[in-house]
């Protein structure tokens, strides 16, 4: 039995040691780290505030140097916690609290300011339980600018083909003849036409899915104009179902006067044109049972699109309709062109009119657009070759 | 005037709308909100044009039992369910707990959803014929999809992974994408901005017409 007793009181006396270890262990750091935490980080400094430029006015740009505590990184060893931005209309006065940014950032937007008032900021570095304050920046006042000079070369670019189309408009009033090259899908609309007019079937036109707002369906009414035109000389029967009022009532006007023009008023009827609903797929999900019940001839799609494109072009391909699709939208481009017989890529979709009428006032605006893509052509080439050299930014380069 | 008053407006509204892009100083910036107010005001009261006719072309199709005219039915209850319910529910309709978010949730979501859900077959099908090695641009097309569709899955990883580096599937991939594709891309966004800036000064100076019951 003794040796059993002496073994316990050594046990007991080692587990009494090894807790005596363990708790120095976890006792001595606390001190040290909670001194640590309660000394206020060291102030940002260099706070500058000035008017941001090419606004209407109220707000001001506030930058400054981060404290030399901050690692820059939201971490629970960054010493600073965040910041917080202080507003004053006196140098010396009550600061109000603005608004509070995380560790490492370096600047803030104040879109409250008043124009035409000086403002102080002060920058308050947050620790974990104590602060530190900047001095004030210098006053500085929101002014509404006149002109945005960040969008110079946009103005300039603009005007250039602004006047270029307008030149060439000008030049086709005199009758000089412009070569405009062949669009396929555009040539194929009179044999559309003229098929559904052969199988007594019906021609839907789908105007997109977006207002009037948006040039696509500017652009999708304006050809319908046209093709309400072969319709009207064909007799064919012409449908056109909208996922908007405005476009519905603009359809109607379009399709009123493209048969006033083709000398048969008698042929149009309101009903040719009418609302389902906004819904995207709701919308879809009727024009597919128009298509599945009908079974159009041809289809027309020529506006803005989304997802419901490739589900609207399979089921009139389903259908055995002949489809002719447009549309500015670069995601919807492929669908078509994997389910509809012809496409109007990007900008044919806004040739289109100009093209079918033969207009030369409109015949002129597309030859003023090449212009532009001369500019652009240029740009690129120079681009390119300075890349290829290794000129990365040509202010340095030319420095 | 019919014709000229939609034009002068537009031709005014358009002008100065370019204006305000340049111009951000009071009274300018104020146009931009102004006529965007107009518009939805316009398009509020077009809603109940749509609305009226909706009803009035599914009670023709109804009425004189014209293809599809069981459809009609569905419409108009459809129609009516919703704004009874909706007013029933009164303000905050369309909070969750009520009938009309009820109704919303179990009919109107599913639907949308299945809608959307078929277009995963559709891409199948089109993908089957637009992959179609008829000739040599659709073979190159073929040859891509099928590079950047196994260059998008871990088992096109696995395949190429004996490969150098830059021969790897996913790497090709990336390659077809970055630039082949960035390329194409471009030059059709860039012609569709060309498209707009010419087909907008038309709309603008009034040579095209058509959308405001023109010629």
């Amino acid at each position: 039995m003794r040796p059993r007793i002496s073994t316990q009181t050594s046990n007991k006396t080692y587990a009494l040691i090894l807790s005596i270890l363990i708790l120095s262990f976890l006792l001595i750091p606390i001190p040290v780290l909670a001194q640590q935490d309660t000394l206020p980080p060291s102030p940002p400094t260099e706070v500058k505030a000035e008017d941001t430029p090419n606004d209407a006015g109220g707000s001001i740009t506030i930058i400054w140097k981060k404290s030399a505590d901050d690692i820059g990184v939201v971490r629970d060893d960054n010493k600073v916690k965040g910041y917080e931005i202080l507003r004053s209309t006196r140098t010396d006065g009550e600061y109000e609290l603005l608004g509070k940014t995380t560790a490492g950032a370096e600047s803030y937007f104040d879109s409250h300011a008043r124009n035409n008032i000086d403002y102080f900021y002060k920058i308050r570095a947050l620790g974990l339980v104590s602060l530190s304050e900047s001095l004030p920046s210098q006053p500085v006042k929101a002014k509404a600018q006149w002109v945005d000079w960040s969008r110079k070369y946009t103005f300039l670019l603009a005007l250039i083909l602004a006047l270029s189309i307008v030149y060439f408009i000008n030049q086709s009033k005199t009758g000089k003849e412009l070569f405009i090259r062949k669009i396929a899908g555009l040539e194929a609309v009179t044999d559309a036409v003229g098929r559904a007019t052969e199988m007594g079937r019906k021609i839907f036109y789908i105007p997109g899915i977006s207002d009037m707002d948006n040039m696509q369906t500017i652009a999708g009414v304006t050809i319908l104009g046209q093709v309400a035109k072969i319709t009207a000389e064909y007799e064919a029967k012409l449908e056109v179902p909208t996922s908007r009022s405005l476009v519905m009532v603009s359809c109607r006007e379009t399709i009123k006067e493209a048969y006033s023009n083709a000398g048969r008023p008698d042929l149009f009827n309101e009903n040719m044109v009418y609302y389902l609903t906004d819904d995207q797929f709701g919308y879809t999900a009727a024009v597919d049972g128009l298509f599945v019940r009908e079974k159009p001839a041809a289809i027309f799609f020529q506006g803005q699109f989304y997802a419901e494109s490739l589900i609207l072009a399979e089921t009139g391909n389903y259908v055995g309709a002949i489809q002719i699709a447009g549309t500015g939208q670069p995601a919807q481009l492929p669908f078509f062109v994997a389910a509809c017989d012809y496409t109007l890529i990007g900008e044919e979709l806004f040739a289109a009119s100009a093209y079918l009428s033969r207009d030369p006032k409109l015949l002129g605006s597309l030859k003023g657009q090449d212009v532009g893509k001369f500019i652009f052509l240029f740009f690129i080439l120079v681009g390119s070759i300075l890349l290829a050299f290794g000129v990365y930014d040509l202010r340095v380069f030319l420095r | 005037m019919r014709r000229e008053v939609p034009l002068a407006i537009t031709a005014i509204v358009g002008f100065t709308l370019i204006v305000v892009y340049f111009i951000p100083h009071p009274p300018f910036n104020h146009f931009r909100n102004f006529f965007e107010d107009l518009f939805f005001i316009v398009a509020a009261f077009a809603i109940w044009l749509g609305c009226l006719n909706l009803l009035k072309v599914n009670a023709d199709r109804f009425y004189f039992k014209r293809k599809g005219w069981p459809f009609a039915i569905v419409v108009w209850f459809g129609f009516f369910l919703m704004v009874i319910v909706g007013f029933w529910d009164g303000r905050g309709f369309m909070n969750p707990g009520t009938t009309f978010y009820y109704l919303y949730d179990i009919l109107y979501y599913p639907l949308n959803a299945t809608m959307f859900s078929i277009l995963a077959f559709f891409v199948a099908s089109a993908s089957y014929r637009a992959f179609r090695a008829r000739n040599k641009e659709a073979t190159m097309l073929l040859v891509a999809a099928m590079v950047v569709m196994l260059g998008r899955v871990p088992f096109g990883y696995y395949l190429s992974s004996w490969l150098p580096e830059g021969w790897r599937l996913g790497n090709i991939t990336d390659w077809v994408m970055d630039f082949p594709q960035t390329a194409g891309q471009r030059a059709i966004m860039i012609g569709i901005a060309l498209g707009i800036v010419s087909s907008s000064l038309r709309v603008l100076l009034g040579l095209e017409r058509t959308f405001a019951s023109g010629e």
